[in-house]
């Protein structure tokens, strides 16, 4: 039988109808916005100015702490402004404008289409590396990687583990990026694996794309301690915490991090990336974009600057069709839904979603009939049922204690909820008055 | 398109489940009992279950249009449930005043002045059974014999259940050897050829309503299968111990109420626990209660009072029989 995590999880609809598209490069704008705040943590500092010459590759904005990251310019031209930019938060934040002038690269990226094995570097250069080019998690999180590589004194890591789950509807940009990268996917596994100083590799991938566990696992024989995994289609699986219980059945405590088990996990798109910046000295500046919907005329998966407008995208993938009433950056289940479609493609923009009219409101709620599939559905082992009721009421003492700050907001309990109740928005409100209390316990 | 994008929270996607649904799934369950119990009692069971259901939409129309002033939700099929369920439990010789004095407390009673839907602490069609039980004991207890009464209602030719049947007997201090000739044989009782209420009598059709539920993910297995082992256990540690003063083990699974109860009524979502281990806790209780009842009590049937007093542990099982939080235990084996 096929592994998978224990606890909860729900079967969305797959609808991965850009399944079968290869990646194909998006033509390049005529003008980017790359804001400043694309990852967890501090926002970069901007180190251009208007009016600047920069070149693709070029840093524009340095990483301000250890929990931040560089930003790169992902295309040759003219700064036009740093100003505030409309982005897929919703809010106008700053960022560097950019009108596209050809497409000139720093001297220093090693743009020859080779795959390069041999691995040169030693652990220190290699997270160094990583922090340069300003990798973050790519599966969405957009935690900066090199943060993860460093493993803090006293613990250890023993294994690495790589999620090719790509658990969330629609999406497949990660699919395709296995299936076509698969060698470079496989060095910058290595490459990682020797940042850590684990000799060990798991590949986690779901059963709905075995193409892409049967391409992994033949040329995996050709990298030492890489293995593949095939797991039983079940969202969340590419929960961090999911996945290492699914993979080798351990759990991550309660508030405590993989690493406090010994496991660290990349997304494949981040280990791509590591590939890139390591052995072709090249920035983190364009990513793989899906670009999907039931009424698109052409779902597609496009490999995209950063900084590009979302509206390319989708003029690209066929035009936005008549009855669109929501875009969602990311995947159904925990992406989010933009008030624009003009706002830019981030780190973190692994697709875009065109949903229709009929699927863009939800239904009107009704009553708890406490029917016990929301606690079912939490792959947490919370009870969303009583934290509802709780964030209603306002008790987040209380809340604070049935654990809310282990949610991870999958959004399991309200896609399952048959009275269509906000489960998730009342936990998310909890969420953040708990997290004020322990603040203000701190100060 | 419109310039205006809608924009909310995650998730952006929905199973598509609904209330309605559910119920609608449970009505469906209950038509194969539905049909052996128009197949065995006919006219009556026809009357009793449309009256049934009948007022209890309406009551439930009424008490919240008029009375509570708000929305009726009667499309949430809830109140046909309960009308269903609660014509399940009665003989299909109920009078027509009582089948509506019944409904009335089961919607007007023990859901609507607990606050509707999802509020109700007990069972509506149970406690109204079990009302109609104290009020009404003679009509309550009159069981018209199958096929005979086919065409007949409140005349309908009646006779004890088997339950009772094996209670007088033990009391005139018979054995079940001396018994076992004036009770159907298992096939038959399996099947539901017998006396009793008129939607609890067909084991048979029942089941097949609980594999559509556990197929439709309306219910899972924790409550029925923990009310049927342990009666199983229960009254077949009896049995081995004195064969002649206790009934078989499957004898108490395919009588009565177990069946109906067990699937049917114990799995009432609002009137059940939440987790699966609270489930399990929950069920094992009905299914003592019920034999305690049975065996030892003064009502030859348990079912309904088993079901009620679990009904009431159940806020208690909620607040202490936690699921396992993720996380919890820190297991580190490499």
């Amino acid at each position: 039988m096929l592994k998978t995590f224990a606890k909860g999880g729900v079967h969305p609809p797959e609808n991965k109808f850009s399944a079968d598209r290869p990646i194909e490069v998006l033509p390049l704008p005529a003008k980017v916005s790359i804001p400043v705040s694309q990852h967890i943590g501090a926002p970069a500092t901007i180190v251009v100015a208007k009016g600047d010459k920069v070149k693709v590759g070029q840093l524009i904005a340095q990483s301000a702490g250890f929990v931040s990251a560089n930003i790169h310019s992902s295309v040759s031209g003219t700064v036009e402004s740093v100003d505030p930019v409309l982005d897929s938060s919703g809010y106008k934040r700053q960022a560097v404008t950019i009108v596209v002038e050809g497409d000139e690269w720093e001297p220093t990226i090693d743009r020859s289409p080779e795959l390069k094995r041999t691995i040169d570097a030693d652990a220190q250069t290699i997270i160094k590396k990583i922090a340069e080019a300003g990798i973050v998690g790519l599966g969405g999180a957009t935690f900066p990687s090199h943060v993860k590589l460093s493993v803090p004194t006293g613990k250890k890591a023993d294994v690495l583990i790589i999620n090719g789950v790509e658990c969330e509807p629609y999406l497949t940009s990660d699919h395709r990026l296995m299936l076509e990268k698969g060698h470079e996917l496989m060095v910058g596994i290595q490459l990682l694996m020797r940042a850590l100083g684990v000799d060990k590799a798991m590949i986690g991938i779901e059963n709905n794309k075995p193409d892409a566990i049967k391409y992994l696992s033949d040329i995996s024989k050709d990298y030492q301690g890489i293995s593949v995994h095939a797991l039983k289609v079940k969202y969340p699986q590419g929960g961090e915490k999911q996945l290492i219980k699914a993979l080798i059945n351990r759990e991550v405590p309660s508030g405590g991090l993989p690493i406090d088990i010994g496991a660290v996990v990349h997304n494949v798109g981040t280990a791509f990336a590591v590939y890139e910046a390591v052995q072709k000295n090249k920035p983190l500046f364009e990513r793989v974009v899906t670009v999907t919907g039931k009424n698109l005329a052409k779902p597609s998966n496009f490999l995209v600057r950063i900084g590009t407008p979302v509206t390319d995208l989708i003029a690209a993938a066929g035009g936005l069709p008549d009855d669109t009433a929501k875009v969602v950056n990311g995947g159904p289940m925990m992406g989010k839904a933009v008030t624009d479609i003009s706002v830019p493609v981030t780190k973190g923009t692994s697709g875009i979603i065109v949903f229709p009219a009929n699927e863009s409101r939800r239904k009107a709620d009704s009553v708890c009939i406490r029917c016990a599939k929301c606690v079912t559905a939490c792959p947490m082992g919370l009870e969303p049922y009583l934290l509802i009721r709780m964030s209603q009421r306002m008790m987040f003492d209380k809340m604070e204690h049935e654990r809310v700050l282990d949610c991870m907001e999958c959004g399991s309990c309200s896609f399952e909820c048959p009275a269509n109740l906000p489960l998730l928005d009342y936990i998310r409100l909890g969420k953040s008055e708990v997290n004020k209390i322990i603040r203000a316990r701190k100060n | 398109m419109d310039s205006k994008l809608v924009v909310s929270p995650s998730p952006h996607v929905h199973s598509g489940e609904s209330t309605s649904r559910l119920m609608f799934n449970v009505v469906l369950a209950l038509m194969p009992a539905f049909a052996v119990s128009l197949y065995y009692f006919g006219v009556g069971a026809l009357i009793v279950t449309l009256l049934s259901v009948l007022s209890c939409v309406l009551f439930e129309y009424l008490i919240q249009k008029f009375i509570l002033k708000v929305q009726p939700t009667i499309t949430d099929g809830s109140a046909i449930v309960t009308g269903l369920l609660l014509a399940f439990n009665v003989p299909s010789n109920l009078p027509w005043y009582i089948v509506v004095i019944g409904s009335l407390f089961a919607i007007g009673v023990a859901k609507m002045s607990f606050g509707g839907l999802g509020s109700n602490p007990f069972n509506p069609a149970l406690a109204a059974r079990v009302f109609m039980l104290i009020s009404f004991p003679v009509q309550m207890t009159s069981w018209p014999l199958p096929i005979e009464s086919r065409l007949k209602y409140i005349d309908a030719i009646t006779g004890p259940t088997p339950l009772a049947i094996l209670k007088e007997g033990l009391k005139k201090g018979d054995t079940i050897s001396q018994i076992a000739d004036q009770i159907p044989s298992h096939l038959q009782l399996f099947m539901g050829v017998m006396g009793g209420s008129l939607g609890e009598i067909s084991a048979l059709a029942l089941l097949i309503g609980f594999a559509w539920l556990l197929y439709k993910k309306v219910i899972t297995w924790h409550i029925p299968i923990s009310i049927f082992t342990t009666i199983f256990v229960f009254t077949g540690i009896l049995w081995l111990i004195n064969p002649e003063q206790n009934a078989d083990p499957i004898f108490h699974l395919v009588t009565g109420g177990v069946m109906i109860g067990a699937i049917y009524m114990a799995t009432d979502y609002v009137t059940s626990p939440m987790h699966p281990k609270g489930m399990l806790i929950f069920g094992i209780g009905i299914g003592l209660l019920t034999v305690i009842i049975r065996v030892w009590g003064a009502y030859p049937e348990g079912v309904s009072f088993a079901i009620l007093i679990m009904n009431a542990f159940v806020p208690l099982i909620n607040r202490y029989v936690k699921p396992k939080r993720f996380g919890e235990e820190v297991k580190r084996n490499g």
